[in-house]
């Protein structure tokens, strides 16, 4: 039976339909929202394509029952992080250190960055690696994500 | 294409469902098929305009056959004509992999998308600007060299005139012989080529706006996913069809053959469906033992012999008294791709006509296999190419894609299919094992006498670089059954001139796998045992590694020499013979640390690679860690440099993982490493330093960056480890309990 929900997306109050409450966050976001930024990649919390913040957390939103999230809860995907006029620090640095090969990791480091820098504003090169040792990237821009990682902390600090 | 979406409450409550691309364009990707404005568009890739057309605003585009993987030619590809054309680079588009809009340039594979892709394009870019030059000296009435050209608008006289006013959206007219290519801009007047010109596609990547294939939606579509035998080879014997009435939204269970999938409105819908829908399966156990591979590859029966290297007379050689004899034998594990995005794909037929829109690296190709699958006229066919998860060979798109058309017939609706990751890791074709023996003769001045080398290695179907479909195969659907590795005997000569040589690779009738080529293929495993076999000479002549190499490559090979002497700078190499401290248990203490050397000169006719790795080995776990990967890189022309930096990055730290890390697991059933527990791939904190010199020869022809790094990895990492433990790794990969007891041995 087709119940509806009310979520807090990127900062709007947005009401869905779905059949079965215990689907994952991502498909609601993809398929009933259109968002691009979370991305479908294993659907076990194995490689953090699906990454989200929940009340700014990274959380794997493949794993993420519907059921477990209220509209009280603050939603924000790669889309609601900064816009092409406004990046997040995190997006502005990907651009310059042109951290990425085909991309499709890219949504899972750049929140996963994200919300591991708001409470890590100095970070070594090793802190960031533990912090990205569970998001998995197959093209081999890891050099390359470190390096941004580091300048969105420096980005953030002249902000 | 599609635009980005930031839900609003509003636009919510309006749409209330998945966003729908509409399609503004004509003759663009993503377009629903539309055959008249296709038949218009010129495809012989001896005509210009198969390859490009300026617009009245002097928009350039670009049709390429060749595709962005996520690698970042379009970018580079745009640079070509920019400079080429003299237009501003943001006045160039590309339209990629589209079979009506495209030309047939071949699969994006084996590192040719700028050497045979980008060279064609540039061809055509240069006459077509020699034509406008023509064009504007008429209107202008200046003689053509006269003329300058500077972003798109030709000066003369005093008088100018723009690209756009010239030809403004009508064809060129004009044929191209890439046989005797036009003259091209010198490389003195490169504006663009040469420069790390940022890549288009990486701000919408980073926001979210880009659109992948698998965020790409049609009108009217429906959400499949197929559920795959539990054994390779098993049959379906029936479907319990009432094991998923209880999901809303199924619209249905399809069935033909072995072929089973599901179809539903909703993508949850179909993933409960997938996963719960009761079959039963005859057995099958038509696999080899996992502990057995090896002498399984050896027991195959061979097709044929590839003779790839004949000099001289090894056997007589090697049968020589007084010479120093070595032998070895190398293993090469299976390895699945491992896209982070499992394959997807969309496919609506209409009208008697099958639109199918995937990640596909070789949309030509798949087209000709979708259309004999479906008994169709090739014109009724067509594929079109989105951006995917990167992609590193023939992998699931073309199987996603001929499960989507098998869908989308059945329920006469445009479907969807996004396989799962364990579908992905189960299914894509396979990197096949590979198998090598090789002897040798040292005379006593350390001088190799004769070299003799055995491969054991999947045949190739000749001129068929297809891999049967999945769907095609468990429905019984007509195709073509094809063996495809790709050209995997690539690199089992060497680039050393040795009096003696004899090289063979048995090209065996089958492997356990549906293989398929995976980044660098067969040139990676060839490479790994040459390279490491010769490093096993050098250590026998007791003679420093690249000074070896040096002493054996032809002398008149410049590049090859450069390229060694390059990266020996490059990581300070410290000249001696390995092991380490001159002795065969190495140094003492538990971590040791070495490095290695290894060289190739890509399908001994292009690209050129040296690398040095240092490692350091724990001995009591088994584990090594590359802490330092150099590399010294000569491809000819560089179009973008920190294009060319990402890739070499890209084929270290991905082989650096295949080589540690990975290795298919199965059962005599099935693949049993579904999923990244099972099949571990490199983490961020195991990621090497890598250290790059790019040598740029602007003068010379561009060649392949995509794969060559990659071949060096493997040997270079079992060279360190020889010289910081003295015990020798002959089998990838090398994971902590192979090293373990290879070090107990050594």
């Amino acid at each position: 039976m087709a119940i509806s929900k009310t979520l807090n997306v990127n900062g709007a109050q947005v009401a869905t339909t779905v059949d079965d409450p215990e689907m994952p966050l991502l498909y609601v976001l993809r398929d009933n929202l259109g968002l691009h930024g979370p991305r479908f990649g294993c659907g076990l919390a194995q490689c953090g394509a699906c990454t989200v913040h929940i009340d700014g957390k990274a959380v794997r939103s493949c794993v993420t029952a519907l059921s477990s999230v209220s509209e009280n809860n603050r939603i924000v995907t790669l889309e609601g992080l900064g816009t092409p006029e406004n990046l997040h620090p995190v997006q502005q640095a990907f651009i310059d250190e042109q951290a990425l090969q085909c991309g499709y990791c890219t949504n899972g480091m750049i929140m996963e960055a994200a919300a591991f820098l708001a409470t890590n504003r100095k970070p070594s090169e090793a802190d960031i690696k533990k912090a990205l040792a569970g998001n998995l990237c197959r093209c081999g821009s890891h050099a390359r994500v470190v390096k941004a990682v580091q300048r969105a902390a420096d980005l953030a600090q002249a902000r | 294409m599609s635009k980005n979406f930031i839900p609003s409450r509003r636009d919510l409550l309006k749409s209330g469902g998945a966003l729908v691309v509409s399609f503004s364009f004509a003759a663009r990707p993503g377009e629903t098929l539309a055959q008249d404005a296709a038949a218009a568009k010129p495809l012989a890739l001896t005509a210009v305009d198969t390859f490009l057309a300026i617009d009245a605003t002097g928009t350039v585009t670009v049709y390429s056959g060749k595709v962005d993987l996520g690698t970042g030619v379009r970018t580079a590809l745009a640079q070509i004509v920019a400079d080429e054309l003299d237009v501003p680079f943001n006045r160039v588009e590309i339209v990629q992999g589209d079979t009506a809009l495209t030309p047939d340039q071949g699969p994006t594979f084996g590192s040719l998308s700028i050497q045979i892709g980008g060279v064609q394009i540039r061809n055509a870019a240069a006459l077509a600007r020699s034509a406008l030059l023509d064009l504007a000296a008429t209107q202008l009435g200046v003689k053509p060299e006269e003329l300058t050209v500077s972003a798109g608008t030709i000066s003369g006289g005093g008088k100018t005139v723009s690209y756009g006013d010239l030809v403004g959206g009508k064809a060129f007219s004009l044929a191209v012989d890439h046989t005797k290519p036009p003259k091209t801009k010198d490389a003195k007047d490169f504006k663009i080529v040469g420069t790390s010109v940022p890549r288009v596609d990486i701000p919408d990547k980073v926001t979210g706006k880009f659109t992948y294939m698998h965020d790409f939606r049609v009108p009217g579509m429906l959400h499949g996913r197929v559920i795959r035998p539990p054994a390779i080879g098993a049959t379906l014997q029936s479907v319990d069809e009432s094991s998923i009435s209880g999901i809303a939204g199924v619209v249905k269970i399809v069935r033909d053959g072995s072929f089973l999938g599901v179809v539903a409105e909703n993508e949850w819908a179909a993933i409960k469906a997938a996963t719960r829908l009761k079959a039963t399966w005859s057995s099958w156990e038509g696999l080899p033992e996992q502990g057995k591979l090896m002498e399984h590859v050896r027991a195959t029966k061979v097709a044929k012999d590839d003779v790839t290297g004949n000099v001289g007379n090894a056997a007589e050689a090697m049968g020589k008294d007084g010479v120093k004899k070595i032998a070895a034998t190398y293993d090469f594990t299976i390895h699945t791709h491992g896209s982070i995005g499992p394959s997807c794909a969309i496919a609506e037929f209409k009208d008697g006509q099958l639109t199918s829109w995937s990640a596909s690296q070789a949309t030509h190709n798949l087209r000709k296999q979708l259309a004999k699958m479906f008994g169709l006229p090739l014109e009724n066919v067509r594929c079109i190419y989105l951006e995917g998860s990167g992609c590193y060979g023939r992998n699931g798109h073309e199987d996603a894609a001929a499960d989507a058309a098998l869908l989308a017939k059945a329920v006469g609706r445009p479907v969807r299919v996004q396989w799962s990751r364990a579908d992905e890791h189960g299914w894509d074709p396979k990197g096949p094992p590979t198998l090598i023996d090789l002897r040798a003769a040292l005379d006593g001045s350390g001088t190799v006498t004769a070299w003799d080398s055995e491969f054991f290695m999947p045949q190739q179907t000749p001129n068929m670089f297809v891999v049967p479909l999945v769907a095609a195969t468990l429905s019984g659907m007509p195709a073509d059954e094809t063996v495809a590795p790709g050209n995997v005997f690539q690199n089992s000569n060497i680039p050393y001139k040795f009096a003696n040589i004899n090289i063979v690779c048995h090209r065996l009738e089958t492997t356990p796998f549906r293989p398929s080529w995976i980044r660098t293929p067969g040139r990676m495993q060839n490479t790994y045992a040459n390279e490491c076999f010769i490093d096993e000479l050098a250590a026998a002549a007791g003679a420093d590694p690249i000074d070896f190499r040096l002493q054996h490559l032809d002398p008149n090979d410049k590049r090859g020499i450069e390229v060694l002497n390059r990266a020996a700078a490059l990581a300070k190499w410290d000249k001696r013979p390995s092991p380490k401290n001159g002795q065969k248990s190495g140094q003492s203490g538990d971590v040791v640390t070495g490095r290695g050397v290894s060289y190739c000169k890509y399908e001994l006719v292009r690209t050129y690679i040296a690398a040095v790795a240092e490692v350091e080995v724990k001995r009591s776990t088994g584990e090594i860690r590359v802490t330092r990967f150099y590399v010294a890189h000569d491809c000819g022309q560089i179009i973008n440099p920190d294009g060319i930096r990402s890739q070499i990055e890209g084929n270290v730290i991905q082989t650096v993982s295949r080589t540690l890390k990975e290795e298919l697991k199965f059962n005599r059933s099935t693949v049993t490493s579904l999923d990244w527990a099972s099949y571990p791939i490199l983490t961020f904190p195991e990621v090497p330093d890598i250290v790059m010199d790019l040598i740029d020869r602007p003068a010379e022809k561009p060649w392949g960056v995509g794969e060559p790094s990659a071949a060096v990895v493997p040997s270079a990492i079992s060279n360190a480890v020889f010289d910081a433990t003295g015990a020798r790794l002959r089998s990838v990969p090398y994971t902590p309990d192979k090293v373990r007891s290879v070090l107990r041995g050594a």
